[in-house]
C-alpha cells in the first residue's frame, strides 16, 4: 500500500528573498531522486506539503510552473515554526515534499477564454505557476486575453519582480501592476489598492471570460463588489481558499468548509460554490 | 452462517490457546473505568462490562501514532530523508466489543480507506484485526443505537457476533476471519444454525425493547446545509458548552487528528494524535485568524459534522452509532440525541 504520508526528499538548490523585508523567500527545490519529480507531475493551482524532519509539515502553493522543468519552488512568508525555521535553512539541506495535492485552477473550462488574474501581497505564487504556464509558446494560443492585476504594499514587496516587468513588456498579456503607494518619482505602473484597480482596468465581463482571485482577505472582500459592476458572475469568479491543514488528502478532518475538504475537494472553488457553504475559512 | 457454542468453562482455555496468534484485546477495569484494552497473558476479558468509558477505536487508531522517522546525524548517508516507522501487523483480536461500537468501525473506514487515499496505518491495523462482538442484553440508560442502524445484536463490522447465555455463548461465525479465530481457539462445538438463530432474534428483540431513547433522523438529509448552519438554536445548544473535548475523545467515530513532529538525540519523529474540533486551535491560522474562532461555531461544527455533513457525503446516516457515551461523559449535560431532534425538525423560514 502506497503511503501519502511520506514526503518525496529533495535538496534545497537555491533560497532567493523575494521582498525588500525579507518577510518572504523563494526557495527552489531538486529532487533527490529523478524518478520523483515524475511522480511529482502537477498542474497550475495545486499546492505540496513541505515537509521539515523534527519541525513539521506546512502547505504551501506551489509556484513554480509544469512547463519548467528539473526543479519545484515555492515562496515563502516567515511566520510560524515551521516557516521560520526554513527561513534559517542553507542551501545544500534535506528536507522533503509531499503532494501534489488538491485540485487546480479549471484549465480545461478556461481553454479559448479570457482569463483575469487578480493577486495581492503574496497570495501570488500559485498566479505565477499560471501566467507561466499560460503564457508557455505551447499553451498561449489555447487561452484568449490574458490581464493580471497584481498590488503590493510598496515596490519592494512585489514578488517575481523582474518576471513583472518582463510579462509588462509583452503584447500578449495585460499587466495592471499597483503599489498602495510609493514616493518613487520612477514609478510608472499604477498607485493604489487593488479593488480599484480591477474596476478601473479588468475587462468588462462577457460569459467567456474568468477572473482568479488570490490575496488577502481583506482584498477579496472589496475586490468581489467591483467584479459583480463589471459584470462577472458567481461561477466566472475563480478563488484559492488557505484553510488550516495538517495531512493535506482529506483524513484529518480540521479543513472542512460545510462538507468540503479545502486540502481535497479544494482548494479551488468559484465563488458560486463557495456561496453554497458556510464559508468557515 | 454457522453457529458454534462455547462454554463458559473453555472459554478462558479457548483464549489462550489463541494467543499463540493473535494479540488479544478486551473490556478491563483500570483505574479510569472499563477500557478495551491489551490483555496481558494474565488477564482475560471482563465480558459483562457495559459500555467502555473510551470506545475501542484506538485498537486502529491509537491516541497517538509513530508515523515516520528520519535520522538527523548527517554522517548518514539518509540522513533528513522520512520513513515510514515499523508496525506489527500481528493478527489481533478485540473480545467483546459491542455492536454499536462495530458499527463505528465501519463509519470511520469511510474516511480512512476511501478511493483517492489509503491511510496505511488504519488499513494495516484494520486488515490484521478480527472483531469477536458481543450482543448488549441489557442496554444503559443512554443508549439509542436502534436509531442509528445499528441495534444491539447488529452484525454490522463484526467477524463473529456472540449471545451470553448465562453458563454459555453461542457465536454465529460471520465471515472467514471470525472462522479462524475460532479454529484457533479450538472452539468447534456447532449448534444447530435454526435454532440458534431463533434465540438470536428473540434476544435482539427483548433488548430492543429495553432501549427506550430514540431520534429522528429521516428529514436531516432534506434540509440545507445553509439553513441548518444559520439556524437560531446553536447558540442555545452551546451555551453551557466548556469546550472540554470529552465528547469527541470517547466518541468511537470521531477521528480527527493533530500531525506533530518530535525530536529526540538525533531521530526525529512523526506522530500523529488524536485532534477535537473543540478546540480553537484545531482551526487557528498562523496568521491569528481563526475560522472558528467562538465556541458556538466549534459547537456547531460537531453536530454539523456528525450530523448533516456525513450524511450528505457518504449516505449512510448519520455519524454517530448511539453509544451514548458523550451524553454520559459530558460534564454539563449537552445530548446529542436532543439536539438531533431539534435539527431534524428545524423548517427554515
Ligand atoms: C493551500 C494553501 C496554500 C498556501 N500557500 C502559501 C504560500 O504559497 N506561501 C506562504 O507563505 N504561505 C502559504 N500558505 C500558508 C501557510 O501554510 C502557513 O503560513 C503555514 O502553515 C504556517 O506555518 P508555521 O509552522 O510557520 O506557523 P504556525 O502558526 O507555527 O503553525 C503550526 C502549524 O499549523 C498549520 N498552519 C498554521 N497556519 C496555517 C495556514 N494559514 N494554512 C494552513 N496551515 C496552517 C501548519 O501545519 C503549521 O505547521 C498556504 C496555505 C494553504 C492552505
Ligand atoms: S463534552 Fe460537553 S462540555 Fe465538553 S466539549 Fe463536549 S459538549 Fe462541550
Ligand atoms: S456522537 Fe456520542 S452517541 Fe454518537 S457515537 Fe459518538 S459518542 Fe456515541
Ligand atoms: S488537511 Fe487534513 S483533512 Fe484537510
Amino acid at each position: 500500500m502506497e503511503n501519502p504520508y511520506v514526503p518525496y526528499p529533495v535538496r534545497i538548490d537555491d533560497i532567493e528573498v523575494a521582498t525588500e523585508d525579507k518577510s518572504l523567500k523563494t526557495f527552489t527545490f531538486v529532487f533527490q531522486n529523478p524518478e520523483d519529480e515524475e511522480k511529482f507531475a502537477y498542474k497550475a493551482g495545486q499546492f505540496a506539503e513541505l515537509s521539515i524532519p523534527g519541525v513539521g509539515e506546512i502547505p504551501i502553493g506551489i509556484a513554480s510552473s509544469p512547463v519548467e522543468k528539473g526543479f519545484v519552488k515555492f515562496t515563502v512568508f516567515r511566520t510560524g515554526v515551521v516557516t521560520s525555521h526554513l527561513h534559517n535553512m542553507k542551501k545544500g539541506d534535506i528536507m522533503g515534499i509531499r503532494g501534489p495535492l488538491g485540485n487546480w485552477y479549471p484549465w480545461e473550462k478556461l481553454e479559448n477564454k479570457n482569463v483575469v488574474i487578480i493577486g495581492g501581497g503574496f497570495a501570488f505564487t500559485t498566479l505565477r505557476s499560471s501566467i507561466v504556464y499560460m503564457l508557455d509558446p505551447a499553451n498561449r494560443s489555447r487561452f484568449k486575453n490574458i490581464d493580471v492585476v497584481y498590488g503590493a504594499r510598496s515596490p519592494g514587496m512585489l514578488l517575481y519582480r523582474e518576471e513583472l516587468f518582463d510579462w509588462e513588456k509583452r503584447d500578449d498579456i495585460n499587466m495592471h501592476i499597483t503599489v498602495d503607494g510609493t514616493d518613487d518619482p520612477e514609478w510608472k505602473y499604477h498607485k493604489g489598492f487593488v479593488p480599484q484597480v480591477v474596476e478601473n482596468n479588468a475587462p468588462v465581463a462577457d460569459e467567456d471570460t474568468y477572473a482568479i482571485v488570490c490575496g488577502p482577505p481583506i482584498m477579496i472582500k472589496f475586490t468581489q463588489p467591483a467584479l459583480t459592476k463589471l459584470g462577472y458572475q458567481e461561477h466566472q469568479i475563480i478563488m484559492s481558499l488557505e484553510n488550516r491543514m495538517k495531512c493535506g488528502i482529506g483524513m484529518c478532518g480540521r479543513c472542512n468548509i460545510g462538507k468540503e475538504l479545502v486540502c481535497k475537494d479544494g482548494p479551488v472553488f468559484t465563488l458560486e460554490q463557495i456561496n453554497q457553504t458556510p464559508k468557515e475559512y | 452462517m454457522n453457529f458454534i457454542t462455547i462454554d463458559k468453562k473453555d472459554w478462558a482455555g479457548g483464549i489462550d490457546r489463541s494467543r499463540k496468534t493473535y494479540r488479544v484485546f478486551g473490556p478491563v477495569q483500570d483505574e479510569n473505568g472499563c477500557q478495551i484494552k491489551p490483555l496481558t497473558p494474565d488477564l482475560y476479558p471482563l465480558m459483562d462490562a457495559g459500555v467502555t468509558v473510551m470506545s475501542p477505536k484506538s485498537v486502529l487508531f491509537p491516541q497517538t501514532e509513530k508515523m515516520l522517522t528520519a535520522t538527523l546525524d548527517a554522517s548518514r548517508e539518509d540522513h533528513h530523508i522520512m520513513k515510514p516507522v515499523e508496525k506489527d501487523d500481528t493478527l489481533r483480536v478485540v473480545l467483546g466489543i459491542r455492536p454499536y461500537d462495530a458499527r463505528a468501525i465501519l463509519l470511520v473506514k469511510l474516511n480512512f480507506d476511501n478511493p483517492d487515499y489509503q491511510d496505511p496505518y488504519w488499513c494495516d491495523a484494520y486488515a490484521a484485526t478480527t472483531f469477536v462482538g458481543l450482543g448488549v442484553n441489557r442496554p444503559g440508560p443512554c443508549d439509542f443505537s436502534t436509531s442509528t442502524g445499528c441495534g444491539p445484536f447488529s452484525e454490522e463490522g463484526l467477524d463473529v457476533l456472540m449471545a451470553d447465555l448465562d453458563d454459555r455463548y453461542l457465536a454465529k461465525i460471520l465471515t472467514e476471519k471470525g472462522e479462524t479465530w475460532a479454529g484457533a481457539c479450538g472452539f468447534d462445538t456447532t449448534a444447530d444454525a435454526a435454532e440458534s438463530q431463533a434465540l438470536f432474534d428473540i434476544l435482539r428483540k427483548e433488548a430492543e425493547k429495553n432501549i427506550t431513547a430514540s431520534v429522528d433522523t429521516d428529514q436531516l438529509s432534506e434540509k440545507s446545509i445553509l439553513d441548518l448552519h444559520e439556524a437560531p438554536f446553536w447558540d442555545d445548544v452551546a451555551f453551557s458548552c466548556i469546550n472540554c473535548g470529552t465528547c469527541t475523545y470517547v466518541c468511537p467515530t470521531c477521528w480527527c487528528f493533530d500531525i506533530q513532529d518530535e525530536t529526540k538525540h538525533k531521530t526525529a519523529v512523526r506522530f500523529r494524535n488524536w485532534d477535537s474540533c473543540m478546540s480553537p486551535l484545531f482551526t487557528h491560522h498562523a496568521s491569528g485568524h481563526n475560522p472558528r474562532e467562538s465556541k458556538v461555531q466549534r459547537v456547531r461544527q460537531r453536530f454539523m459534522h456528525k450530523l448533516k455533513y456525513f450524511v450528505d457525503k457518504y449516505d449512510q446516516g448519520i455519524m454517530c452509532v448511539g453509544c451514548g457515551r458523550c451524553v454520559a461523559s459530558c460534564p454539563v449535560n449537552i445530548d446529542i440525541r436532543e439536539v438531533c431532534t431539534i435539527m431534524n425538525n428545524h423548517e427554515s423560514k
